[in-house]
């Protein structure tokens, strides 16, 4: 499905509202991505959502990326996937954080609720911070571990046990499978 | 001589080996059930395989009035503490068995989120493995523990003791 200059007509219609503010597009066969940048992310949403060509009513999915090993920058992704239950069609939204350190978009919390765990989800295992979020806290993990366990540079082998272990037997230790 | 003393006597060896007998024969489990496995309990609790046959049909979901704990699923860090609690509320004597790989070991959790075993924060009598176990190997497994309760001592007062385990 595209227009005379070939491009799909809803990344058109996007790229007519947001300009450069659009950093990266892809489409093939109704699988649509648009990577914009995290200043224009919740404008891009609210678009989204709103507009009568787009009316992507719901927030089916809310992740992350960590691409630190792939050596892109920067170095967080925050991906949403919407859906439009009136035209059954599908679009994922991505946008890059400015900091790898201290990486921060704003929270769609206010425009989808649904948005509320899957953002607390990502603040927990990626600590990305949502700005706007009413209740940022982790959702998975507990209050006492510390860290972001998808993180890449997270060690695989690090354990943060709550409670004191007892010692495990000689047999079962340097085990590797 | 008998009565008193750590030494086994005739009399209190007789009488340990009946209470070993009344107890493995009336097991009361408590099953702590958190994932997948739980459905290979169900199978074995149910009627084509029958834990009843061997007196431990009857799951009681107070730890206080249960004697085997059956962990029978993952163990996330966060649910240590839980499981933890649970068994120090049930009363001695007690028999822990660890149902499926991930309560023996991990599993292939190996990961941030999960103990690598149970032991590391309780006593194990029995470690079943399997992803799930099938339930002849959970028979099995009760068996050896029946055969494992009747080896041990018990004492009318004080702990249950491995039999052949010093008296300190």
């Amino acid at each position: 499905m595209t227009d005379a200059t070939g491009e799909n007509p809803l990344i058109g219609r996007l790229r007519e509202q947001f300009g450069d503010a659009i950093v990266e597009t892809h489409a093939f066969r109704g699988d649509l991505t648009v990577v914009v940048v995290p200043e224009r992310y919740h404008d891009a949403a609210r678009f989204l959502r709103d507009d009568p060509e787009c009316s992507f009513d719901f927030l089916a999915d809310l992740t992350a990326v960590d691409r630190l090993k792939l050596k892109q920058k920067p170095r967080f992704e925050v991906v949403v996937h919407f859906y439009s239950r009136e035209k059954n069609t599908r679009i994922r939204l991505k946008t890059r954080p400015n900091s790898d350190a201290e990486p921060s978009v704003q929270s769609l919390t206010d425009l989808y609720p649904a948005a509320n765990w899957p953002e607390r989800e990502v603040f927990d295992m990626f600590g990305i911070r949502f700005a706007g979020h009413p209740n940022l806290k982790r959702i998975l993990m507990y209050e006492e571990f510390s860290g972001h366990p998808l993180r890449k540079d997270y060690p695989v082998n690090k354990r943060q046990p709550l409670i004191e272990e007892r010692p495990v037997p000689d047999d079962r230790l340097g085990m590797t499978f | 001589m008998g009565v008193g003393g750590d030494a086994p006597g005739f009399f209190t060896s007789r009488l340990s080996d009946g209470i070993a007998w009344a107890r493995k024969w009336s097991l009361f489990p408590y099953p702590f059930v958190t994932a997948c496995c739980g459905m290979e309990y169900m199978s074995v609790s149910a009627a084509h395989y029958d834990l009843d046959r061997f007196g431990a049909a009857w799951p009681r979901f107070s730890p206080r009035q249960a004697d085997m704990l059956l962990v029978v699923g993952t163990i996330s860090q966060k649910m240590a503490p839980v499981l933890r609690r649970v068994y120090d509320q049930m009363c001695e004597p007690k028999w822990v068995v660890a149902f499926g790989v991930c309560t023996c070991t991990g599993g292939f959790y190996d990961n941030y989120a999960t103990v690598q075993g149970i032991d590391r924060i309780i006593p194990v009598d029995l470690y079943i493995p399997g992803c799930p176990p099938r339930p002849e190997t959970v028979l099995d497994a009760l068996m050896k523990l029946q055969a494992k309760i009747q080896k041990q001592r018990h004492p009318l007062i004080g702990a249950v003791r491995n039999a052949g385990a010093s008296a300190s």
